[in-house]
């Protein structure tokens, strides 16, 4: 017997791993014409991986203040051993994870795979989504350059308009009126304690419900597997569809690495708080769309504030999505057909407005 | 009568009240003059816009403090001892103005911090003195400043508002025929449109550039002479003037720095201006057969070569930049030489070789510092390109190994499900 094969059974003995893996080995995912879909939720969990191991080297170097925070990640970025790497594939890891959050979202969204019995699966998801949306929020402030205090002095301004609770809203966020060092602080500590520990918790909750309830098939895959169950088609999670996943992964890292290399995530010029804001200010791509359409609406709707209006009705929209399956529970026959609708207008309106953002001067 | 009389003393004073307020703000508002002005043409037309618009309306002031009369009653609008003035003549037109604008305690009322000197400068323009001559066909104030639409030079609006002035100007001063008359040439505006500082006025909107007042003056407008051109620029130009009094051109230069720099049609100067080619300012007087000339050249020869290090460090700081490679601190360092090179520019005035060295040498460590950080940040970029294909071919192996191992797995797999399930086959069989 070898080395590692006597370590394997002293380990069994001790706490019968064969057992609690057995789940695993039983696992099947169901292969069909729709199956590449199934690959970006564990694409998105392999770069929240890598989020969370290039941001723990980060940490090492960086200093979380106005004074120090620009300087410390210039430090990283031209002096320290792979630091320009490190930061590079953390920041571009961050929009990738983000793009492949709502890929995945979309994909279960336009498959129904929220069906009953995996209504808490998709709602868990749906948070796992706004936690990757925090992280963006949080993040993009830390380097403390002029691009980021600017896009989070318009951020933090957006709660802000509404009514009764937003100054309220604003001031938490910020730490006092204005965006300062009290609210690079206070980010840095949402970034890397808080959001982690409940994304950590939130991704262990969503997978317990994946394997709880196993893959979901599409409704018209399924039909047609019903009517011909010689079609039925399933491969063994592991080590066969886990292999297929680790080769996507690999392949990811490697676009990742080449990304850092050709287009190093730039880093700007220090924020300075008394400067004029430098015009066309815009934040990330993941929140132009809201941006966008907060700069489109006009001032006044029926005597109700325009912008006031805007966020009400991203609350709103968020609210509806996040309770899809009950949604079209309570739709009856047509609920499957009003939730496509729903979905392809949803992808539409964030995709055009967008591109008219990021045009827009 | 009998309710009247019924009337308490108090309810009668609020009907007076109500009854004279009205008929007060009726009888100040009230000028009759506009009544028939706005509705008459040409010169004789005013509007009741026009007095709005009007700084001196703003302040108070209405047409009689002008031009007399009543304007409260039409039948005593031109009475006799009303003060009717009626057309005022140009030749009334300074002194008119200069009543109040000359008159320290008139202008405490209106305007405390407004000079008081402005007809007295007028006197000695060369626009006063010819006046003083009986000539009415020269400025007066309202040629400039408009006469009942009258806004402040602050306003964009007015004349004589900065962005202005050279307009205002140049409507007597590029008529050829009236020019003609006095000897003066009426190319001023056009050279002027076509200078540096013309750009800095209107294409960027720079207030504090120069226009024709700036240099001339504008009450006390006049030429000045040859000996003065210095002194003007220098208001400005503190430096240059400072080096130029130090260089043998200075005794010598009769326009000072028009000499070289021209006076209205003054261009943005490059260092071709400091050569002896053709269109450079030394080579109109100088060739390089004589030792000034050849300074000339060597100045020339040695602000181009720390221009050309100096752009070879830009461009390849610029290319280090969009790759991605900080260069926050060699852009400092350009910064510096930089600095040198505008330094040198200046001392330029002072025609002496040596000066001008002097300043760029102070500038070449810092160039070569920027240039040789540049070409460490592209070391460093194709260094940061090269390396990946390391971990990228280490990654390729992996995915090919992975891509045989499932298909061998799959193989393996479907080879030991085939004899159990013909062995189904045969039992259902």
């Amino acid at each position: 017997m070898d080395a590692a094969a006597r370590v394997q059974m002293w380990i069994d003995e001790r706490l019968n791993l064969q057992e609690l893996l057995a789940p695993l080995r039983e696992k099947t995912v169901p292969v069909h014409r729709h199956s590449q879909w199934y690959f970006l939720g564990g694409l998105t969990l392999f770069l929240f991986t890598i989020q969370l191991c290039s941001g723990v080297l980060l940490l090492l170097y960086y200093r979380p203040s106005a004074n120090e925070a620009f300087e410390s990640v210039q430090n990283i970025t031209n002096h320290v051993q792979f630091g320009w790497l490190v930061r590079s594939v953390h920041s571009w890891s961050a929009n990738l994870m983000v793009f492949c959050a709502f890929a995945h979202m979309f994909s279960v969204a336009f498959a129904r795979a929220y069906r009953k019995p995996r209504e808490l699966t998709w709602m868990t998801g749906m948070f796992l989504l706004f936690l990757v949306l925090g992280f963006g929020f949080s993040g993009y402030l830390l380097p403390w350059n002029t691009r980021a205090y600017f896009a989070t002095k318009v951020g933090t301004e957006v709660p802000g308009q509404l009514p009764v609770v937003g100054h309220w809203i604003m001031v938490i966020m910020r730490g006092g009126e204005d965006v300062t060092g009290a609210t690079l602080t206070r980010f840095f500590a949402l970034h890397v304690t808080i959001l982690p520990a409940l994304a950590i918790g939130m991704v262990m909750t969503h997978l317990l419900l994946v394997q709880k309830f196993g893959t979901s098939v599409p409704a018209s895959v399924e039909s047609e597997w019903q009517a011909n169950p010689r079609l039925r088609k399933e491969i063994k999670f592991f080590p066969n569809f886990f292999l297929r996943e680790l080769m996507g992964w690999y392949v990811v890292l490697a676009f990742l690495i080449a990304l850092a290399a050709f287009l190093p995530w730039e880093l700007g010029t220090k924020a300075d708080p008394f400067a004029p804001a430098p015009a066309g200010i815009k934040p990330e791509w993941y929140f132009l769309a809201q941006f966008q359409t907060l700069r489109m609406i006009p001032a006044k709707i029926f005597h109700i504030d325009g912008e006031v209006l805007g966020i009400l009705g991203f609350g709103l929209g968020g609210a509806l999505w996040l309770a899809l399956p009950f949604i079209e529970t309570l739709l009856g026959t047509r609920g499957a057909r009003y939730v496509r609708v729903g979905a392809v207008l949803a992808l539409t309106y964030l995709a055009s407005m967008s591109v008219i953002g990021y045009m827009a001067k | 009568m009998g309710r009247l009389q019924t009337m308490t003393v108090g309810g009668a004073l609020r009907v007076a009240v109500v009854l004279l307020v009205p008929s007060f703000s009726v009888a100040q508002n009230k000028n009759v003059c506009l009544d028939c002005h706005s509705k008459l043409q040409g010169s004789l037309k005013v509007t009741a816009e026009q007095d709005a618009a009007a700084v001196h309306g703003h302040k108070g002031m209405s047409c009689v403090t002008c031009h007399g009369g009543n304007m409260q009653d039409e039948a005593r609008a031109k009475a006799a001892g009303s003060g009717f003035r009626g057309h005022i003549s140009r030749e009334q037109i300074p002194q008119l103005c200069g009543s109040c604008h000359a008159d320290v305690n008139s202008m405490k009322r209106f305007n405390p911090s407004l000079r008081t000197d402005q007809l007295a400068e007028y006197h000695t323009s060369v626009h006063g003195i010819q006046f003083a001559k009986g000539d009415v066909h020269v400025a007066v104030c309202t040629d400039c400043h408009g006469v009942h639409e009258i806004r402040a030079g602050s306003d964009p609006r007015s004349p004589v508002h900065p962005l202005n002035v050279s307009k205002t100007c140049q409507r007597c001063h590029s008529d050829a025929a009236l020019m003609k008359t006095y000897r003066i040439a009426a190319t001023q505006y056009a050279d002027y449109t076509d200078s540096v500082h013309h750009e800095a006025m209107v294409v960027r909107g720079d207030l504090s550039a120069p226009t024709c007042s700036t240099c001339h003056g504008s009450h006390g407008a006049v030429p000045p002479g040859g000996g003065s051109v210095a002194n003007v620029c220098s208001r400005c130009h503190v430096l240059q003037a400072q080096f130029f009094d130090e260089s043998p051109h200075k005794a010598v230069f009769a326009e000072g720095c028009a000499t070289c720099h021209s006076s209205h049609k003054i261009k943005h100067p490059d260092d071709n201006f400091v050569s002896l080619a053709a269109g450079s300012a030394c080579g109109e007087c100088h060739t390089k057969d004589d030792d000034s000339g050849r300074v000339a050249e060597a100045i020339h020869g040695r602000l181009h070569k720390f221009e050309v290090q100096v752009a070879d460090a830009r461009v390849l700081l610029a290319r280090a930049e969009t790759s991605g490679m900080d260069v926050a601190d060699a852009q400092v360092l350009l910064g510096q030489a930089n600095d040198s090179l505008t330094k040198a520019r200046v001392r330029v005035h002072t025609a002496r070789f040596e000066k001008v060295n002097a300043e760029l040498d102070a500038g070449s460590k810092p160039a070569v510092a920027a240039l040789s950080a540049g070409e460490a940040a592209m070391k460093e970029r194709s260094f940061r390109r090269r390396i990946i294909f390391v971990p990228g071919i280490a990654i390729l192996a992996v995915v090919l190994a992975l891509g045989f191992y499932i298909r061998e797995l799959e193989r393996t797999e479907q080879g030991s499900q085939r004899p159990s399930e013909d062995a189904d086959r045969k039992m259902a069989a």
